[in-house]
């Protein structure tokens, strides 16, 4: 599949990148799938403090497992309203749910701090014992698949089969 | 417990080196006990266990002078034994390094010199966690705003009731006043510049502080003086301060047979010059006037070579001394209370400034004719840390070390001290008084620093025959033998054998119950529930440190009633 | 009944005024809290009863046999590691430490992954703060740096920042100015009178950038810096300078990002800098009620803050090294206990399958991540609701939380003593 890069001018007079799947480029402006480039960062959320004790529950999962997106990277990703979004760095990846947030600058995505964000965060702590849980590169694309939950999310860790709760 | 024929230094009882048997029962001293313990001292050195009346050894500045200085915590690690908890650092040791080190050296009382207090809780937390010697710590009154609103108003008895609140709250010891008005004026980034400057916002000056906080302190009978970190310390000039401040307070009678107010750590503030490069000792000037009067006392804040931590709520000092020295600085202004700050420091032999302050201690030490009025200490860690005192004690006892030192040192403190014609020698009866007993008497502890019957059975032997050893001359001796303690005795309990810690009790921890009338009380809690409700940042009701905290009170009662 | 002046064991903010109102032994009701606080309060799902791992699956047992497993594991390891401590009270830290010199362990908690860089820009330049109540009572400007206190400290800015009044900010968020530093626009960013927005991983040059024009060499910087035009930082500068009494919060906006610890050293020597015209302070914003404990106990008690190696009987410290990421990423640790703490969440995924290949003791009243890769799991009652204890706040405040239900569960503190005792029981032989 070939790659292409473009620039896409977007509010405020920035531009992020993109990286461009595309097909039917050089005639039209269409695409099939547009990946984001983006600059991924974590943090905490009301919500997702509310629900830290409480790991298990869909209040959790529904703070938790979700990726913002600043409105003109969500509205040129395309997503329509029955899609996720799948974002991948050099650590892993993982589905989300994805929302549109006016404080978010284009190119930079954010996703509550928890396993779904950790899932795409590297291990390595610089030499100071901190992962860089804020600033990795992530690329970020629409997906129909499902989000998983925090039972599945762990499934091919540990001998989960039979959990006592 | 029975310690034998060892060769005793008892100043208060007046035994000077007499060859004695000691008994010990029940943690006390008693005329003869039972049992069949007994202890060959022959030809050894017998005291009361040390006491520190002045460093700092618990509480949020000396943990924060810890995690600051890892560099410092790799210093002096020790591993745990089957007995001890590891140890780490030099000049911020850990809790158990310290109550381990102070037994080694035969010191069983150690007084934590400062602390404010809305943190005394992380103090009594640190001081729990300290082994062996008995504790307490003294207060910080001289910034807090409820003592600046009742000197401007003139209201003695409200002060005392508050000063008897702040005690109860802090489990305090005693009153500690800190660069009186400065640390309020820290708090917008100001300082006072002397007795008379006064304090932005509240229109009082340090001069009406410490004179209203040493009548209070005296309207309570509180077993220990005013202790007093002077205004302008640490600089240059600054000797004129210090006896002005003396002279302001000289016709404030004591309350009780002690001194009526107590200036800590001297060396800091016994400076003459008018800046650094004319810099010089004023010792003698200080210690002249001492002589000429006796209702004061003072330590000697003794500087070490090597390095310190400089630690202290005279927190404008400690932003000028990481300017000046271009260091790592901390600081803690604690709303309402205080201010504060550590720097760490190196002292050089080569420094001239180094070299003269290290003069002035001794100077200080050794031109003060009455060893009563002296305390023997490092104002740890300071000018150094503790585990120095022996170091101290054989300069003091040897002029001979002193020469041999001054020759390493920047030719300044030959020239700009007086330390070089000094030829007194301290004998062991004097070390015996700057060491345990005139830190007990100053500090008003009557059952510590001496070993009369019903003192507490706190003993340090040492490997060292006092009627054979010539200290002047065999300093390295002495040294070695105060480093590490034959047997130090907690409570009638060995706890050092050999220079080596071999049992670890708890000890206790001293603080002063002061009652007050309680129409005064009363106007001081009113005071504090509007100061609760519109300035501080948590509940009266969470303030004061709660029993759990310290959980081997030793309580001294005082008071107006 | 309602318990008065109750403190809340949800975030560094420690708030100590909340009243709880409990009725036959249960809370019914919680005031002045925050969402996060009364969430905290009107309780969660918890662990059940104690569990082991057989035959791969978590099956109940009884506290004593829970204590003996955990004591095997920790008595077997070579390498041991004991995480966590920071949602629970300093008593319970004191005999983690106890246990980790028994077991020549490992002890390191959360810190490491939130202000853990902040400690270590301490180390370099020293900490220039106060206590939030100064900073409630004369601050007329406060800067939050990679901080979102609308999120993760709700009540912050009404006690004791921002909106907060007191002796010489009678006025309030009205007589102070907030200068809000992020990557983007937060609820915190919408209160502020200046938003600078910056690059994620470009604190480091614009912090730089603005200690080169408090001290007078903003000439040498080009137009703009990290995307931020130089007048912007100017104004920053300028009302840096012009304030009475300045507040740099720092958040994990420094700490997780590129730069990590020279960050905080950066922002702390800007404080440094800025108390040679006027009056500065900095604090950081830390996030669970009690990380800021751990840290002090661990200090006092070992030398060192967090991440300290006590296997050689002497403590050792190396964050980088010693820290709990640092042990799992190298697969060094060979067993984990886990106590107040969920490591399975809120560690990078590499670093929780490390876990995943040990034996994990968990020690907490709530299920979570870590419980589905724990072989031992030890439920225990809620420290400042169901235990009291001591707390520090984020300014290193001490506290006592109180305990203001009863619990059916142990606590934290009992457990690990406990443990320690079975520790202790199978002897002396590593």
């Amino acid at each position: 599949m070939p790659q292409y890069y473009i620039k896409l001018t977007v509010p405020q007079g920035k531009t992020a990148q993109y990286i461009a799947l595309g097909r039917g480029w050089g005639k039209e402006f269409e695409f099939m799938v547009i990946i984001l480039k983006a600059i991924m960062i974590s943090g905490r959320t009301l919500g997702q403090g509310a629900s830290l004790e409480a790991k298990m529950s869909p209040e959790f999962f529904n703070a938790t497992s979700s990726c913002a997106i600043s409105e003109s990277d969500y509205n040129a990703l395309g997503i329509s309203g029955d899609e996720n979004v799948l974002v991948r760095t050099e650590f892993g990846e993982v589905v989300l749910s994805a929302r549109k947030d006016d404080g978010l600058p284009p190119g930079v995505i954010f996703i509550p701090m928890g396993p779904w964000a950790n899932a795409v965060v590297g291990e390595n702590t610089g030499g100071c014992g901190c992962p860089l849980f804020k600033g990795t590169e992530a690329e970020v694309e629409p997906t129909k698949t499902q989000v998983k939950d925090v039972c599945e999310l762990f499934a091919d860790l540990k001998r989960l089969a039979g959990e006592g709760s | 417990m029975i310690i034998e024929g060892g060769i005793v230094y008892d100043p208060i009882n007046g035994v000077l080196g007499e060859e004695m048997d000691l008994s010990i029962e029940d943690g006390r001293v008693v005329e003869k006990a039972g049992g069949s313990e007994v202890i060959d001292a022959r030809g050894m050195l017998v005291m009361p266990g040390g006491v520190d009346a002045h460093a700092h050894i618990a509480g949020g500045k000396v943990n924060t002078g810890r995690i600051m200085r890892p560099e410092d915590g790799r210093r002096g690690t020790e591993p745990r034994t089957k007995l001890l908890r590891p140890s780490t650092g030099y000049t911020v040791p850990n809790c158990y390094a310290i109550g381990y080190r102070y037994a080694r050296l035969g010191y069983t009382t150690a007084f934590e010199a400062a602390t404010p207090i809305l943190e005394a809780r992380h103090t009594h937390e640190e001081l729990e966690e300290i082994p062996i010697i008995d504790k307490g710590a003294l207060t910080l009154f001289g910034n807090n705003w409820e003592v600046l609103e009742c000197v401007r108003d003139g209201d003695l008895g409200k002060l005392a009731a508050f000063v008897a609140w702040g005690l109860l709250a802090s489990r305090g010891y005693g009153v500690k006043v800190v660069n009186p008005g400065g640390g309020e004026a820290w708090g917008f980034g100001g300082n006072v510049k002397g007795i008379d400057d006064p304090v932005p916002s509240f229109d009082v000056t340090p001069r009406e502080i410490i004179r209203y906080l040493m009548r209070a302190n005296e309207a309570l009978r509180l077993p220990h003086s005013v202790h007093l970190h002077t205004n302008n310390l640490g600089k240059p000039g600054n000797y004129e301060t210090t006896l002005e401040t003396l002279r302001a307070v000289e016709d404030i009678a004591a309350s009780r047979n002690r001194q009526v107010l107590h200036v800590t750590h001297m060396q800091f503030s016994a400076y003459g010059g008018t800046g650094w490069r004319d810099f010089e000792s004023k010792a003698p000037e200080i210690a002249g006037y001492f002589n000429r009067h006796d209702q004061f006392t003072m330590d000697m804040g003794q500087l070490i070579f090597g390095s310190a931590t400089t630690m202290t709520a005279d927190a404008p000092l400690e932003y000028g001394n990481a300017r000046l020295l271009k260091a790592k600085w901390s600081n803690h202004d604690i709303e309402l209370e205080e201010s504060s700050g550590v720097v760490p420091i190196v002292y050089g032999r080569k420094n001239p400034i180094n070299a003269i302050q290290w003069a002035i201690g001794l100077e200080l030490a050794l031109l003060t004719e009455d060893s009563w009025q002296m305390i023997m200490t490092t104002d740890h860690p300071n000018g150094g840390p503790f585990v120095n005192y022996p170091e101290v004690v054989a300069l003091l006892m040897s002029r001979r070390k002193r020469e041999e030192e001054l020759a390493t040192l920047h030719d300044l403190a030959s020239k700009r001290t007086s330390l070089p014609s000094i030829e007194r020698e301290m004998d062991w009866n004097e070390v015996a008084i700057v060491t345990r007993a005139g830190p007990a008497r100053i500090l008003g502890l009557p059952e510590k620093g001496h070993l009369g019957v019903g003192a507490d059975g706190d003993v340090s032997i040492y490997e060292i025959n006092p009627e054979k050893v010539d200290p002047s001359r065999d300093h390295e001796v002495v040294k070695a033998a105060l480093a590490r303690a034959k047997y130090t005795i907690k409570a009638g309990e060995v706890v050092v054998r050999d220079g080596e810690v071999v049992a670890v009790p708890q000890g206790s921890t001293y603080w002063v119950d002061a009652s007050v009338p309680e129409a005064d009380a009363a106007r001081v809690r009113a005071d504090l529930v509007e100061k609760f409700a519109k300035y501080y940042s948590i509940q009266m009701s969470n303030y004061m440190v709660q029993d759990a905290y310290v959980t081997r009170p030793r309580v001294v009662r005082a008071g107006v009633i | 009944m309602i318990e008065e002046d109750v403190l809340c064991p949800f975030c560094g903010c420690l708030c100590d005024d909340l009243k709880v109102e409990v009725e036959e032994g249960r809370i019914v009701g919680v005031k002045r809290a925050c969402r996060l606080g009364m969430s905290k309060f009107m309780g969660h799902e918890r662990i059940v009863a104690p569990m082991v791992r057989r035959d791969g699956v978590l099956v109940e047992t009884s506290y004593e046999e829970a204590y003996e497993r955990a004591a095997e594991i920790l008595k077997a390891a070579k390498r041991p590691l004991l995480y966590g401590w920071c949602s629970t009270v300093c008593e319970t830290a004191k005999k983690g430490i106890l246990l980790a010199e028994e077991v020549g362990g490992v002890i390191d908690s959360t810190a490491t992954v939130c202000h853990g860089p902040s400690i270590i820009g301490i180390e370099e330049k020293g900490l220039a703060g106060s206590t939030l109540g100064q900073v409630k009572n004369r601050a007329d400007l406060i800067v939050f740096w990679g901080a979102n206190p609308a999120e993760a400290h709700p009540r912050h800015t009404l006690r004791y920042s921002s909106n907060s009044t007191g002796m010489f900010t009678p006025e309030g968020r009205g007589g102070r100015k907030v200068i809000v530093v992020d990557v983007r626009k937060t609820r915190t960013a919408k209160n502020a009178d200046k938003f600078v927005l910056i690059r994620p991983g470009t604190d480091y040059e614009v912090i730089a950038a603005l200690r080169m024009i408090v001290k007078g060499k903003g000439d040498l910087l080009p137009d703009a810096v990290a995307g931020i035009a130089k007048s912007d930082l100017e104004e920053v500068a300028d009302m840096m300078k012009a304030a009475k009494f300045g507040a740099v919060l720092i958040g994990l906006g420094l700490t997780h990002s590129r730069g990590r610890y020279k960050n905080v050293d950066g922002a702390l020597s800007l404080v440094a800098d800025l108390n040679g015209f006027t009056k500065f302070v900095v604090l950081a914003m830390r996030g669970h009620y009690n990380v800021a404990g751990f840290g002090q106990v661990c200090a006092w008690e070992t030398g060192y803050p967090m991440a300290v190696d006590l296997s050689r009987g002497a403590p050792y410290f190396n964050p980088g090294e010693t820290a709990a990421c640092d042990l799992l990423a190298r697969r060094e640790a060979d067993a984990m206990m886990v106590v107040a703490a969920d490591p399975a969440s809120n560690f990078p995924r590499k670093t929780v399958e490390a876990m995943a290949e040990i034996p994990v003791i968990q020690v907490d009243p709530y299920p979570n991540p870590t419980t589905f890769i724990a072989d031992v799991v030890i439920p225990t009652a809620v420290c400042g609701i169901e235990a009291e204890g001591t707390a520090y706040r984020m300014d290193g405040l001490s506290l006592r939380m109180k305990k203001v239900v009863d619990s059916v569960y142990p606590t934290d503190e009992e457990v690990v003593e406990n443990i320690l005792d079975r520790v202790r029981r199978l002897g002396d032989d590593n």
